[in-house]
This record gives C-alpha cells, structure tokens and sequence, in this order.
C-alpha cells in the first residue's frame, strides 16, 4: 500500500474531537483521498479520554494503521499518553499555555502553539483547536482555501459571524505554523476522485433503504444507534417508517408484524438487545416470515464495555432462538460492504421466508471510511420472492400457507387479500395454518413441516457465494478471518510480503451458510494456518472445527476492546512462525 | 336492458366459522368472547379478508384458529408489538388482537402499556380468567389477593392488578369491560371497540370453569352492573372513570368506562402515512433524493 498520512487528536468528552475530525475528513476526502477514522472512546457524556484516528492516503485505507504522523493532543492527559507513538519525521501540535510535552523519540518536532497570543480565548472556547487545524493544513501543504470553504459551510448558513470569526482564528494558527515550523516531508497528494465518508451506521442503513426497506424499529443502544439515527432523520423524506420501541422485544415482534403485512422491515442492535429478541427470531422463522436483524457487536458479556469493539457474538447468532431453524448469517467486510450485503441479505431471506442475521461490529458501526460513491448502488436488485399480493385465482381446494414444497418455501400470500385467509402460527402446524400442537400432536406431521422448513437451508447455500482465496495460492502462511477484519489482514499481509513472509487470506462474510467444503479445498494445501478473531475463546476456530472438522495451525485473538493494527498480526505471525506460540494476544499500545 | 349488478355477499357468521373448532374446555367463557366478536364482524359488515385477529400464548391465545380472518399466532406476550407494525404496515386492515390475562397483564405488561400511550389503532381484547390455564392453574397477575392456586397452595399474598386503572392511568382512549356470559352487552362493546379510531381496550370476564374456583359464572352475575344503566355516568369523564374503576367486591361495573375521540391514532399522527399505506409502495426511492443522501456524505 502507497504512503498515508495519519492524524491523531485526542482529549476530554466535550471538548470538541469530533470537530476537527469531521473537518480533516471532509478536506480529505475533496482532495480525492481514501480514508479511515476510528474514535476510541468511553461511555461517558463529559470527561475521560476520546481519540480519534484519522489515516489518509491515495489508495483505499482499510484501517486505523500502526503509526502517527501528527498528534494533537487537546489536553495534558492525551499528550502524556501518546506523544510517544509519534516516530521521526513526525509532529505535535500543542497548546503550550496549557500543555507540557514530555518525552519524545528523535526526530520529532514539538510545535507550540501560544494559544492565547493568537486567538482571544476568552471568546472562542475552541480556539486551541481551531488554531491546530490551521497550523496542520500549512504543514501538510494544503492551501486555506480548502479548509475556510470547509468551516464556512459548517456554521455559514446559522451564523456567518461565527464562521467569520472561526475562519480568522484558523488563519492565524496557519500563518503562524508557515512562519514556525517545519512542514510535513511530503506534502499531501491530491487526486480527482470523489469519495463519500460514511460510518458504518449509515452504510447500514441507507442499505436497507437502498433494500426498500420500509419499516424500521430500533431500542438505542451503542454502537448501534447510529443505524437508527440515519432512519430517523431520512426516513420521512424516503417514505420509511421508523418506530422507537419500549425494548428489543417489542422492536424485532414489530418488525415481524410489518413484515408479514408485506413490507421489508429491518431493526439493528447490539449483543443485549439481541439477547432480547431471539426469542422471536424463532416466531420469523416458524411462521415463515422474512425479517432481518443487525447486531453491532461490543465487548461482553453483559453491559460490557458499551464503547469497545469485539467479535463476541457468533455463537450467540448461531444459537439464537430455541429449536432448530433456517437463518442466514452475514458479516460485512467494510463499511462499503455495510451497504451492499443489506440488499443482498434481503434478496436471501425474502427468497426463503426466513431471519436474516447480520454481525457488524462497532469497529465498522462507528468507524469511517471513504467510499466510491457508485458502490452506494440505490437501485439494486430486489427480489421479494413468492408473494401474492393480489388474487391470482390458484386458491382452489384452498389456499395452504405452508404448502410442502421440495425447495421447502411456500407462496406468502399477505393479509388483506380476497380468498386467502390464514393463519400463521408460532405453535407447530400444518400446511394450512392449522396447529398441530395442541388439539393433537401428529407425529408425521411435525416431522414434514421441520423438514420442510430445513430443507430451506440447501437453497441458502446455493443463493450465496462460497468464500475465495485472497493472495497467492503458494503463501508461507494462511491468515483467516471473518467481518470486520478484512482490512487490516490485508494490510499485515503486505507488510509481511516486505519482510518477505507470503501470506494469503480467506476471509468470510457468510457465516451461516458456511460453505464447509468451499473453506476445506481453499485451506487444503495451506503450509500454515492462523485464524485471527476480536474475541477470547475462538468463537469462530470453534464453529469451523465444528462443521469441518478443520484445526488451524495457530490463533491470533484480541478482546481488550479496542481493533488490531497490522503490526499486531505481522508480530504474532512471525513469532508463530519460529515455533514460539501457537496462540497469540497482542497488547494494544495506545492508552485510552 | 336492465343489468342486475351482484353486490358483495353480505359476511354472515357461516363465513366466520374457524377452519377447527375451539379446544376449550366445554363451558369455557372464551366461547362467549368468540362468539361475540363473530357477530360484531357480521354487525359491522367488515370482509373477513381485511381483519387480521392477532394473539399471543395461552388458552385464549388460539382464538385466531377458531375464526376465519387473517390470523397471527405469535408468542408469549408479544401480541401487541407485533399487530402494532402489522398496522403501522398496513392501517387500512382491522386488527383485532386477542388474549389472556397472564399473557396481557402479566409477561405483556410492558408492552401493553406503551401501546396504550401510542394510541394504535387496535381493539384489544383480554379474556381475563384471573389464573393461568392452559400451565393448568397457577395464580396470574389478576388473581385476588388470598386465592389458592397451584402455585399459591396456601394462598396468594400478591394483589392482582386493576385493568381498568391502569388502562385510564395509561392513557387509551377506549376503555370498556365485558362480560363472556352477556352477548349481546359485549357484542355491542366490540362493535363500538371496533369503531373507535385509536387503541381499544377491552377487559371481559371469561371465566375458567376448569381452574377458577372462586371467580365463575355463578360468582359474576349478581355483582355485575352496567354503567349503561346509570343515566348520570359520563364516559367522557376520566376522573369518573378513574373512581368507577376501583368499585370491586358486591358491585362490579361492566360497560364502557371511558371514551375519548380527540386525540389522533397513531396511523394518523405518523406523516410518513400520509401518502398512504406502507406496503404496496416501490422499494426504490427516487433517484434524485438516493443522489442527495450520497452527497450529504461527500
């Protein structure tokens, strides 16, 4: 991967990190550069620590990166904790009437901003960072221009004083960095592309609504809340309705009763809130109605750690709801992918009458990235599957609800319909809605229905795409992941290339069906296999070992909260690789 | 030439007849309850193919089995929710949602409440035995203070909840009791249930001869007294309602507690309803407004 550029800023809750996020990202991505931005941060609404990364660069940037170029702390505490980070050729921009720097690695320029001489901070409350945006576009050989349209249109329309007024204090910080410091090695590039930047939150959900998802129901809860954020503010303009529920009961049993009425309904929480519906993932599944439920994973078990990413929650998905029951189980690879499995989940389950489970994580919930915007496709194939929405005169003899089928769907007629009254029915029944449980229970019965609802499952199998191999068939080492970690195994698989180890990856995205044999025939000839996952106890080394019978060589595993950096996955592979671990836990270096 | 033009068939209670019949026990009050919905669907003259009956868990639960209309048999409690996005899905279907006192009151409490204060459009009907039937007898969140149930053996120390109470404290804006052994009183609540534009809630007696001991048909009748009665009663009132609802023991009023028509369903407060139904509308949104979602981000 070509040369990136990242920015660190950090500070107390409420002291205004977002801002100068939001402000590099947008001049990031005007000036046709890719990017990604994480925030670390704690579930509190004043005070602790936030820390945002921003790393950009010419190519895609798939993730947060091992290493800072500029760091801007807002406070004391984020200056003691990550000043080190920073490696030559790198700078800190800093209020030096209020912050002390403390020990540096050579090579490293401290760039003290005298805060109160070049802004009146009696009037401007975020005058330090308004100040370093200045000082770091000079450094970076941006010119002001691109930075005052920016904070033009932030405030512009509201307050055009207040804007003046930013604009003048961001001036100041920038004509004094070009007469102070030493400006950044490469200054950076610029290209003609145009990217939109999205957290994953909104990726899934203008997904569902790019799905024609109509009905949408959500409980807040972090790192999912976004989802509902995005419906909430789109979604009268976009004729979707959005329903704030009393708990995730009530959310996922609304978004079955509008499904069955015949609209896609959707709802999106995290590992609580999912514990609370599964319940009724198996009601979707028994009455054969096709619903899909996203969980942003955090780090559990219970509360947790509300603000910390994990790939905790696979077993839950996989053993949610009592019985056994059709489902399919989706991870996205990237906040792009966020997007685009949404109308792809849906095609799946419409097709089959089934749940639709998708795993995202708060690394891509919350994180943000550039995104081509034709990969933001707001007419994608949509296929409802059999519905009947109007009569079409097949109801002679009756019409059966749950008709036994070999592909094992029924045609879903939807309620309001002449001549096609029924029952659907969380009880076991027969094919005319009838229960089964009750009155009498019929073994023969009971046994067509369960097979024809499990006969579902091979037709999942083959509406979804077996995973491929990534890299060179004849690699040194296999790395294997699921979701959310696409990004930063490709990055560790070329920094491993320069260090001369060949490494390929398989990574999966469809989770359930898995594709057992598909993953055997990739990894047959593999010299040696690593499977890396954000959890403790390898959820998903134990679910392949449970379908295949497959044992990777070696583990990489992370459940500290916060995502790998390549760095973490070249260090455990080589030390894997010299026969010194089989299990790998790499510490996280940035404090927060 | 005179053409004759066939108008629709008049619905008549042959056309609501269930697919089986009921697995109640002989004698069971949900019959009445049953009964009386059929014929305020005949009263209404609404086609069966728009009304959608919608329960929960229990002995009265399997009520959409017995009546030929859509039907959802859901889980445990969660009836409500579940005919709250089926309407809000499609508001021009009558949704009935049917069920017993444990699974409405008790696991379905919550629910129960916020579709209350969200005043969705549904007529809900709780077949309130006071016990749990159909786990064979235990005490339910209506059963009286003292009752022996299987698991109260040596008597209940909990008090039951109040319906009516807490119906008005929630804030529906239909509130009425029935009673399963007078027909014609209930068929006519359900008719007016039916009518009211808003959530409905109806509390009817139907009593459980097979595990209720203490409240039967026998122990309801000379208590009951109609509020239809007394010519002073207001049912616009919500502090009268309030104080008639606490009247229990020798006096039990049945009838209509309260009515208010001025506050809107949540189908007509919701805008994104104004163009109509949800289901039926073009899964894509308009080209220009998918393009100004993408560049809010750019």
């Amino acid at each position: 991967m070509s040369h990136t550029f990242s920015i660190g800023i950090g500070g107390a809750a409420g002291q205004g990190v977002a801002t100068p996020g939001d402000i590099f990202a947008k001049i990031f991505s005007r000036r046709g550069l890719h990017l990604n931005a994480y925030n670390a941060y704690q579930s509190i609404i004043r005070g602790g620590h936030t820390f945002l990364t921003i790393r950009a660069g010419v190519d895609p940037v798939t993730n947060m990166g091992d290493s800072m170029d500029l760091l801007i702390p807002l406070n004391q505490d984020t200056m003691d904790r990550h000043l080190r980070l920073l490696g030559p050729g790198g700078a800190c921009l800093y209020n030096s009437d209020s912050i002390k720097p403390g020990e540096l690695a050579d090579g490293v320029q401290l760039c003290a901003l005298p805060v109160s001489t070049l802004a009146d901070i009696s009037r401007n409350k975020v005058a330090q960072n308004t100040l370093a945006i200045g000082a770091a576009l000079s450094m970076m050989g941006i010119g002001f221009q691109f930075l005052e349209d920016v904070i033009r249109e932030q405030f512009g329309r509201k307050a055009p004083a207040v804007a003046d007024e930013n604009i003048a204090v961001a001036r100041a910080g920038y004509d004094y960095a070009t007469q102070n410091f030493q400006a950044f090695a490469r200054p950076l590039p610029r290209t003609d592309h145009q990217y939109a930047v999205l957290s994953g939150n909104t990726a899934l959900a203008m997904g569902g609504a790019a799905a024609g998802v109509k009905f949408y129901s959500a409980y807040p809860m972090s790192p999912s809340t976004g989802v509902l954020h995005w419906f909430a503010s789109h979604g009268r303009k976009a004729g979707i309705m959005v329903r704030q529920v009393e708990d995730e009961i009530g959310v996922v049993n609304m978004a079955i009763g509008a499904a069955h009425a015949g609209v896609r309904a959707m709802c999106a929480t995290s590992g609580g809130g999912f514990a609370l519906m599964s319940e009724a993932l198996g009601l979707a599944a028994m009455a054969e109605i096709p619903i899909v439920v996203i969980d942003c994973q955090r780090a559990g078990p219970s509360t947790g750690v509300p603000t910390k990413t994990e790939q905790g929650d696979l077993w839950q998905m996989l053993g949610a709801a009592f019985g056994d029951y059709p489902r399919a189980i989706a991870a996205p690879l990237d906040i792009g992918d966020c997007f685009t499995l949404i109308p792809e989940i849906f095609n799946v389950v419409d097709k089959f009458q089934v749940p639709g489970l998708v795993l995202c994580d708060l690394l891509l919930s919350e994180g943000r990235l550039s995104v081509d915007p034709a990969v933001l496709n707001f007419a994608p194939p949509v296929d409802r599957g059999e519905m009947i929405i109007a009569p079409n005169g097949h109801t002679e003899g009756g019409y059966k609800r749950y008709k036994i089928t070999e592909s094992g769907v029924s045609p879903r007629a939807i309620p309001g319909i002449p001549g096609y009254t029924h029952v659907v029915a969380s009880d076991e029944h027969d094919e005319d809605g009838v229960l089964i449980s009750d009155m009498y229970t019929n073994h023969a019965r009971r046994r067509a229905m369960m097979e024809k609802r499990m006969r579902k499952e091979q037709g999942i199998a083959a509406a979804v795409p077996p995973p491929v191999l990534q890299g060179p068939t004849d690699a040194d080492v296999t790395l294997i992941g699921w979701g959310s970690t696409q990004g930063v195994l490709s990055e560790a698989r070329a920094q491993l290339a320069e260090q001369g180890i060949t490494a390929n990856q398989v990574q999966i995205r469809w989770l359930v069906p898995l594709h057992g044999d598909a993953i055997l025939d990739l990894l047959r000839n593999a010299k040696r296999t690593i499977i890396v996952e954000n959890n403790y106890s390898g959820q998903f080394a134990r679910y392949l070992r449970s379908e295949t019978s497959f044992v990777a060589d070696g583990h990489i595993r992370k459940y500290d909260g916060e995502p790998f950096m390549p760095h973490h996955i070249v260090e455990a592979v080589r030390e894997q690789l010299a026969g010194e671990a089989t299990l790998s836990v790499p510490g996280h270096e940035i404090m927060v | 030439m005179a053409t004759i033009v066939e108008g629709p068939k008049p619905l008549t209670m042959a056309d609501l007849k269930g697919r089986v019949d009921p697995d109640w026990c002989p004698g069971c009050g949900d019959y009445g309850v049953l009964a009386a919905v059929q014929k305020a669907l005949v009263e209404l003259q609404i086609p069966n193919h728009q009304v959608v009956t919608v329960s929960g868990i229990g002995c009265s639960s399997n009520f959409p089995g017995f009546i030929e209309t859509y039907g959802m048999h859901t889980l445990h409690g969660r009836a409500l929710p579940v005919a709250t996005g089926l309407k809000m899905a499609n508001h021009e279907l009558t949704v009935l949602v049917t069920g017993g006192d444990g699974d409405g009151l008790g696991i379905g409490g919550n629910h129960l409440t916020h579709t209350m204060r969200r005043n969705v459009d549904l007529t809900y009907i709780i077949m309130d035995n006071q016990i749990y039937g159909l786990t064979t007898g235990q005490t339910s969140p209506t059963s009286r203070l003292g009752m022996k149930t299987k698991s109260t053996p040596f008597g209940n120390v909990e008090g039951p909840i109040n319906p009516i109470t807490m119906a008005l404290a929630a804030g529906a804006t239909f509130i009425a009791r029935g009673f399963s052994g007078d027909q014609k009183h209930l068929t006519d609540l359900i008719v007016q249930a039916i009518r009211h534009k808003g959530f409905s809630f109806l509390d009817v007696f139907s009593p459980c001869v097979t595990y209720n001991k203490d409240n039967t048909f026998q122990w309801f009748r000379p208590r009951l007294k109609k509020l239809e009665d007394d010519a002073a009663y207001d049912s616009t009132d919500w502090l009268a309602a309030m104080e008639k609802s606490t009247l229990w023991g020798e006096e039990i009023p049945i009838g209509k507690f309260y009515e208010r028509t001025d506050l809107p369903s949540l189908d007509q407060a919701e805008p994104v309803l104004q163009d109509g139904p949800m289901v039926g509308r073009a899964a894509h949104i308009d080209p220009a407004l998918a393009r100004s979602f993408v560049e809010e981000l750019m």
